[in-house]
């Protein structure tokens, strides 16, 4: 699909990359590495997945990975995506560490029955005696028609699993230190990745490293709002945050970088200088990453708020297929800016 | 079904009619066993039997706070096939956990404790009856969702062959969960890498009330199934401890050397309901005939009989056996009884492995 890669490619070169000094790598480079360093480091970490060997190669994540590291650690798959994650999880009970890819999470509805009723609570109904050390990788995807069934976050299906983690990189350097976290983790952890960011740049420090679960960061700093997301939603944030500066408007963007465990802290410790909160989200605001992060701020934070919360997701609509209704259905920046600035103008 | 079949008069129906080949073919073969070896199958039924029939007993006392899904009539089934096990090989198996726990060598004690919702369960309260493990003889687990431990099972058979150890896994799964479609991934992946797993399925004709006729579409065998996506199989008689031995003896072996997973149907009849204690033919799903035609082929009493006729069991023997059984059962059940129960702070433990 010409589109979809020229649409990726655009999204890729509009930003500068983030940080200063350092290797400049992309997105997509970041993970293949960290793929490489892990399976260098660790002889029971695996790759599996349909297509991680094919000329696509979870685009370019999976590259050359099985020329060096063979077929019996890096191997396609049959379709079974629920028999499949059930492999990942007899395979990390009994010592492996698979790392299992799907090219988008709308396959992860298939998989609920391994994810929820298993691979979370083993190690729970298994009184601590089993473990399960695996990695599920899927790319958010959005645009050129992907539609209804190819372009979900469903992050906010999974958030109120006990057992799970979810991390949602946005950066190169996060999702190269992310990616080894998960890995290096002795419970399942879902990486939501979106497609969109996936060739964009950013300096990436070299070797080994990894990124604390549940720790935030601060991409922006200032005073009139708190901005909180991850992935792509976040990075619009940055964008529109950034379009308000002519205005005088500063904000506090966080990217939570994990949604599970969240990091609250943060979260609190930002209201109480700024006093208003706007959450963005790849997916739905019914019941989703939103609903709970404004949750957190309500009965933790309620003191600190100097107005309503404003969230802005998907609405409760499934994705339309056509270019068209998709520009009323996504959020953009500047429909971002444009509520940070209505909500730093209001008065409780 | 037709309505009155079960009223005065009635016709009785047996559906599902033992169709094995019995125990002719064994009259001169079992002298090639030693008869320690052939002793020690008897006992492990019996005492399978026999712990089945305590926890029924006491059930209604409701001390044990977990449904039971009691394996009474399926003995053969679980010992047979477990005897032919080596102690590091893993198992998994779905809800009817009793008889492999047992069979596998799963400590009594805290499974009792597990039934009494004790802090020394085998999980420490946090599976119940349906979860049972003990790791340290390789009883792996099980799963409450039918069908969902076998693609797990089939993951374990990866990494045994990924670290190449000489190894096998067995996994069982009753009729029904062939009707469940994770099964037929997980046996055409297993076939796919060639996995070293035993599928043991042990089809007792029944899910919950839900009858094999009315699941399953007549005169499709369950191994010929299995045998389409290019798996070994066999069906063997489930209330024939020696045809279960030597049938997952060949499995074992096949999946050693090898040369894949292998598919063993086993059939046998479940005396009593579902879950719970107790028979509930008279609720009407099935007919309490059928139920009796199936006790007069009972696993253990059969396989005694010509242990008996050979003089390798003796009335003594036996005696000894109940013996030592009740007292084993006895001061397991003391055990779950009097230990402690977990405490709050327990509740958040193991959620997350560090």
């Amino acid at each position: 699909m010409p589109w979809d890669e020229a649409l990726v490619d655009q999204v890729g070169k509009k930003k500068s990359p983030e940080g200063e000094g350092g290797r400049v790598i992309t997105y997509i480079e970041a993970l293949n590495e960290a793929l490489l360093l892990a399976m260098e480091r660790d002889p029971s970490v695996f790759l599996l997945g349909q297509g991680v060997d094919d000329p696509g190669a979870m685009f370019g994540v999976t590259r050359d990975l099985q020329k060096k590291f063979g077929r019996e650690r890096v191997l396609d798959t049959p379709l079974s995506e629920e028999a499949m994650t059930g492999t990942c999880v007899g395979a990390a009970m009994s010592g492996m560490r698979p790392v299992y890819f799907h090219n988008r999470p709308d396959f992860l509805l298939l998989t609920f029955n391994q994810l929820v009723n298993h691979a979370s609570k083993i190690h729970f109904m298994d009184n601590g005696l089993s473990r399960v050390p695996m990695v599920v990788w899927s790319a958010i995807g959005r645009g050129w028609g992907s539609g209804a069934q190819h372009s979900q976050s469903l992050q906010g299906l999974l958030l109120s699993v006990p057992g799970l983690r979810i991390v949602m990189p946005s950066t190169p350097a996060d999702a190269k230190g992310l990616m080894l976290s998960s890995i290096e983790d002795n419970n399942p952890v879902l990486i939501f990745e979106h497609r969109w960011l996936m060739k964009r740049k950013g300096t990436v420090p070299e070797g080994y490293y990894t990124i604390p679960f549940g720790k935030g960061v601060y991409r922006r700093t200032g005073t009139d709002l708190t901005v909180v997301g991850t992935s792509h939603a976040i990075d619009l944030a940055i964008e529109a945050i950034d379009s308000l500066k002519d205005q005088g408007i500063s904000a506090d963007v966080i990217d939570l970088r994990t949604l599970k465990p969240m990091d609250e802290p943060i979260i609190l410790e930002s209201l109480k200088k700024t006093g208003k909160l706007l959450v963005v989200d790849t997916g739905w605001t019914m019941g989703g990453a939103s609903a709970e992060i404004i949750a957190v701020a309500v009965e933790k934070g309620f003191s600190s708020l100097k107005a309503a919360p404003v969230r802005i997701g998907l609405p409760d609509v499934p994705t339309p297929a056509g270019y068209t209704l998709e520009q009323f259905y996504y959020p953009t920046s500047g429909k971002i800016a444009e509520a940070a600035r209505t909500l730093i103008l209001r008065k409780g | 079904m037709v309505s009155g079949l079960f009223s005065e008069g009635r016709i009785r129906l047996i559906k599902y009619p033992y169709q094995g080949p019995g125990w002719g073919p064994w009259m001169d073969r079992i002298k090639t066993y030693n008869p320690d070896f052939l002793l020690r199958l008897y006992h492990d039924m019996l005492r399978i039997r026999r712990i089945e029939e305590s926890i029924e007993s006491r059930y209604h006392e409701d001390q044990m706070k977990t449904p039971i899904h009691l394996v009474i009539g399926m003995e053969a089934s679980s010992v047979g096939s477990c005897a032919a096990l080596n102690i590091r090989d893993s198992l998994y198996c779905g809800h009817r956990t009793h008889g492999q726990y047992l069979a596998k060598g799963g400590d009594l004690k805290r499974m009792m404790a597990e039934f009494f919702c004790r802090s020394t369960g085998c999980v420490g309260s946090r599976g119940g009856s349906m979860h049972l493990l003990d790791k340290s003889v390789g009883m792996e687990g099980s799963s409450a969702i039918v069908g969902g431990a076998v693609p797990i099972a089939v993951g374990t058979a990866l990494a045994v062959q990924m670290k190449k150890e000489n190894r096998i896994v067995a996994l069982y799964l009753g009729d029904a969960a062939t009707e469940e479609g994770v099964v037929w991934e997980s046996l055409n992946f297993a076939a796919l890498k060639k996995l070293p797993i035993v599928f043991v399925c042990e089809n007792n004709f029944f899910s919950v009330c839900s009858p094999l006729e009315t699941r399953q579409p007549p005169g499709v065998e369950i191994t010929k199934k299995a045998e389409s996506f290019g798996v070994k199989s066999e069906l063997v008689d489930g209330i024939n401890v020696l045809d279960v031995y030597e049938a997952t003896r060949r499995a074992r072996e096949w999946a050693l050397s090898g040369q894949g997973p292998y598919f063993i149907e086993t059939r046998s009849y479940r005396w009593r309901g579902h879950g719970g204690a107790g028979d509930d033919s008279h609720t009407g799903y099935r007919d309490p005939e059928e139920v009796k035609a199936w006790q007069a082929l009972c696993p253990v009493q059969s396989f005694g009989s010509i242990l008996l006729s050979r003089g390798i069991l003796t009335p003594e023997k036996i005696a000894t056996m109940e013996e030592s059984i009740k007292a084993e059962f006895e001061e397991a059940f003391q055990f779950g009884l009097t230990s402690p129960d977990p405490v709050e702070a327990d509740l958040y433990r193991h959620v997350y492995s560090d």
